[in-house]
This record gives structure tokens, sequence and C-alpha cells, in this order.
């Protein structure tokens, strides 16, 4: 029989339903891969906007005298120099300095922030915020508190700015207010995962549906359109932004993955820290780079990548893009053989199709 | 929707339109609507022979890689060319236009490929 019955459904699934969304198991929940299509609801989100719900995603709040000393050594990214209205793009990495998750970490206050996960890890996040927690942290999963909408696309400010008595313009890029949504408390972030203008809209779930149909209500007639998981995954290959389990994992560093800058060495110790500082000494053995399939076929996840017929790599993400109607993905290549304008071949269920490294992002939004 | 009489079905969503030894095939419009936007369709060289239940091919979505199998045991004599650029066509006509394979078949069983009635019947209880 189905698990559908074991799986959890967001404030939001009657909305989907009435959508006609199509509704796929991800990480236990049942969530709108698409609604019209992935395409269509892709070129939305490039020309006009889209409205994703990703309420399955996780809030752990961390808060307590000393929650910024933990965070500190929790994560590499430099926590004392996050201000109060303010996120960054962070992480949780083993003491080998490879990734946990990635998240985003958003003050809340002096002794209070928010870690936003990736849904598949909440629960192993959890138990490693909370084995490492000393007596003066409080870790409290708050992700029941939560409903997530992300509005993302260029027409996402004028939309918003109709239902909500935040003024967007002055909020910058990882910044974020409190205030109303259509009549509803919010938290919302000049943040996103599609390349695009965006926000992401933290609510109670109470209100959820209500705000999700006020925004596809102002949207009308702007181009707005509902976006389910398969446009998320195409838009936010595009414009080159990692996805744990394809791009980031146990046996992946920051330097490996690109993400160097997410790193901030001198701010002190951290859990992984000694690892990474090895690693860049001895050189970083692969690192990720960007490819454009040249000839008939997608490469996908797992296709193997071969260089002088040697096979050297590996495609991490692959897709057909909508923005540029041709496969193209990220994929691992030694670190010496990962230069834009290399020819490789990618291994695609038995046929070698001819590819090109390239410079990422392969999207980069106008501005 | 259409599933039209003289055709025969697979389980696995293909249609077969049988004309004397020769055979037409293609994807029914259940399965281009299960797959969503068609993307990119991989067929087989001409001239290449297959036995019943093979796998000859894939048609995929942005999201999905769906193996195309034929029912049938034959010789590739034709395929739809025009699927390269337009591979979209597979969702707009899936019946007609959208063809996939022209096969020579090496025997006339037809054996455990479905009426359209039955075909019918089977996709209602997916």
């Amino acid at each position: 029989m189905t698990d559908q019955d074991t799986l959890a459904r967001t404030p939001l699934h009657a909305a989907h339903r009435r959508a006609g969304a199509r509704l796929v198991p991800f990480a236990g929940w049942e969530m709108p891969v698409q609604y019209a299509g992935v395409m269509e609801e892709h070129r939305a989100v490039r020309s006009a906007a889209g409205l994703f719900d990703v309420s399955h995603m996780g809030e752990l709040r961390i808060s307590g005298t000393g929650a910024e000393a933990f965070l500190q050594r929790l994560t590499p990214n430099d926590v004392s120099k996050l201000a109060a209205g303010r996120a960054h793009y962070s992480g949780l990495l083993t003491e080998r300095g490879t990734y946990i998750d990635d998240l985003l970490v958003y003050r809340l206050g002096a002794e209070e922030l928010l870690l936003v996960v990736n849904a598949a890890n909440r629960e192993s996040d959890l138990e490693w915020v909370r084995r490492h927690a000393p007596e003066d942290v409080r870790v409290d999963d708050v992700s029941a508190d939560y409903a997530l909408l992300a509005l993302q696309g260029p027409a996402a400010v004028d939309i918003l700015s109709e239902l909500t008595d935040v003024d967007l313009p002055a909020l910058r890029y990882y910044g974020f207010a409190i205030g109303e949504v259509a009549g509803r408390e919010a938290l919302l972030s000049r943040t996103g995962y599609t390349g695009e203008d965006g926000f992401e809209l933290y609510l109670a779930p109470g209100g959820a549906e209500a705000v999700w149909d006020a925004l596809l209500e102002a949207g009308r007639g702007k181009g707005l359109v509902p976006a389910g998981l398969g446009a998320r995954d195409t838009l936010r290959l595009e414009a080159a932004m990692a996805l744990y389990g394809h791009e980031l994992d146990r046996d992946t560093t920051p330097w490996e993955a690109g993400l160097d800058w997410v790193v901030k060495l001198s701010k002190g110790d951290f859990i992984g820290r000694a690892a990474l500082e090895r690693q860049r000494e001895n050189g970083v053995p692969r690192r990720l780079v960007g490819f454009e399939v040249e000839g008939r076929g997608i490469a996908r996840q797992g296709h193997p990548v071969l260089i002088d017929g040697e096979p050297v790599g590996v495609v991490t993400s692959g897709t057909f893009s909508p923005t540029f109607e041709k496969a193209l993905g990220l994929a691992w290549a030694p670190t010496g053989m990962a230069d834009p304008g290399r020819q490789v071949e990618i291994d695609v269920r038995g046929r070698r199709l001819p590819a090109r490294l390239v410079e990422t992002p392969f999207y980069k939004r106008p501005r | 929707m259409d599933y039209p009489s003289e055709y025969l079905y697979s389980k696995e969503h293909e249609w077969f339109r049988i004309e004397g030894d020769r055979c037409t095939m293609g994807i029914t419009h259940f399965a281009q609507d299960e797959l969503g936007e068609v993307v990119f369709v991989e067929l087989p060289e001409v001239g290449r022979t297959f036995d019943a239940g093979d796998e000859i091919g894939t048609i995929e979505s942005v999201k999905a890689v769906s193996e195309l199998y034929t029912a049938l045991a034959g010789r590739v004599v034709e395929i739809n060319e025009a699927l390269t650029d337009a591979p979209e066509t597979v969702n707009e006509d899936p019946h007609g236009a959208g063809w996939l394979v022209k096969l020579e078949l090496s025997s006339p069983d037809t054996g455990g490929l479905m009426s359209a009635e039955e075909y019918r019947a089977h996709i209602d209880g997916a």
C-alpha cells in the first residue's frame, strides 16, 4: 500500500490540491513537485514571479547567554559579525571539515539565533546541535511553529509591497524584518534559492494558507504562479547553488565545493577548522565545476566524467535548463583539470556525450 | 481521452499500430502526462533489431528519465527525426505526430498487448 499515510503535510496542502499540484514524497513530506509544469514555472520565476511552499524545512532556535559563542564554535561563518536583522549562509561541519548540512543563520537577538536547515537533515542536525550544546544554551526544534513561503522573481517586490507594512526597498539582500503580510505576523527575509530577487516569509502555520491565497491574488495579472520543487531545482542549478546530497555531503569540504567565502578561519576555533587548514595546506584535491553538454542527451547525478577517456569525476547535479535550453550541471573534477573551456565526456547510461567545462553561475540575474 | 481502438497497448504505456508486418509505436497520453514536458528523446538506430521486452530508448523530462520498451520483436526501419528539434510533440500529440519508432516485425505474435478498452481499465486502476 502507499506510504502516503505516513507522509507529513504542510499547512498549504489543501491549497496545493486546489491548484492542481502533483504531490510527491520528499524527505518524509508530501510536497508539490509541479503545478502547470516545471518549464513553465521556471520561466515564470525568471520573468515575473513564483510562489513556493518550503514549509518542510527545519528551524532550530538557539538561545541563551552562550548562544552566540556556541554557534561560533559549531559553524564556519562568523556569527560575531551577524547583526540583528541579518542572516548569513553557513553550515554544520564534522571534525573532518565536511558537511553535515548547509543552512542559514538568522540573528533574532543578542541571545537568540535561528538555524534554518534542510528538511532531510533536520533530525540529524538537531541531534548534533543538542549533543554539543553547553549548559548556558537552549536548543528548541521550532519547525512546527513555522510555515515558510518563498516569493521569487523580478516582480516579487511589486507583488509583496501590496500586502505588507515592511519597507521592502530598504530590506537588503540577506536582511530580514518582522512585520505583517496580509494581516499576519511574518518574518520576511530577502533571501532565496533561485538566483532571482525575492523573499522568504516565515509565518505561523494557522495563517499560512490565507497569506498564500493573498499573494496569488495580488500577483494575478503580474505573472505570479505557484511553483514546485521541480522548478526550484532547475532554478538553483542555473544559479549554481549547492544542494545537500548532491554538491554537499559528509565527504565534502567547503573548499572543494567552492564555498571558501563561508569559512572565516580568522574568527577563532570551530569544529572542522583544523581539518580545513590541513586540506588547504596539502592542496584541495577536487573542485566543483560547471559543464554544458554538447552532445545529445542530459547528464544527471552519478554519471561519470571522463577526461582523455579516463573517468576522473562524477556529475553531482544535472538537468535540462529551461532558460538556456541545453543540458548542464555541476560535477567533481580533479583540481588541476577543473578549468573552464576544457572538453570532457560524460558517460550517460553507456553513451559518451561530449561536454565542456564552463564558468559558473550559468545564470546571473540582470541588475 | 481518446485511446484509438485500432491500436494495441502495453503495460508500460506504449501504443502499437500494426499494419501488416510493420508497426508504428509511441507512448500513450497517460505516459506523457505522467512524464511532464518532454525535453529529450533518445531513439534507437535504424537497422537495429530488438526482442520483445527490450529497452530501445529513453524519453526525458526535466526531472525524469523514462525507459522506452518494445513489446514486439522487430527491426527499426524508421525513427521520428522531428522529435530532435521538437520533443514536446510527444506531449502535444502522443498518439499521432509524437510517434517514436517504426518496426518491421519479426513475428506476428501480439499476445500480451491490450486493447484500448483493456488499457483504459489498466490506467484507471493505476
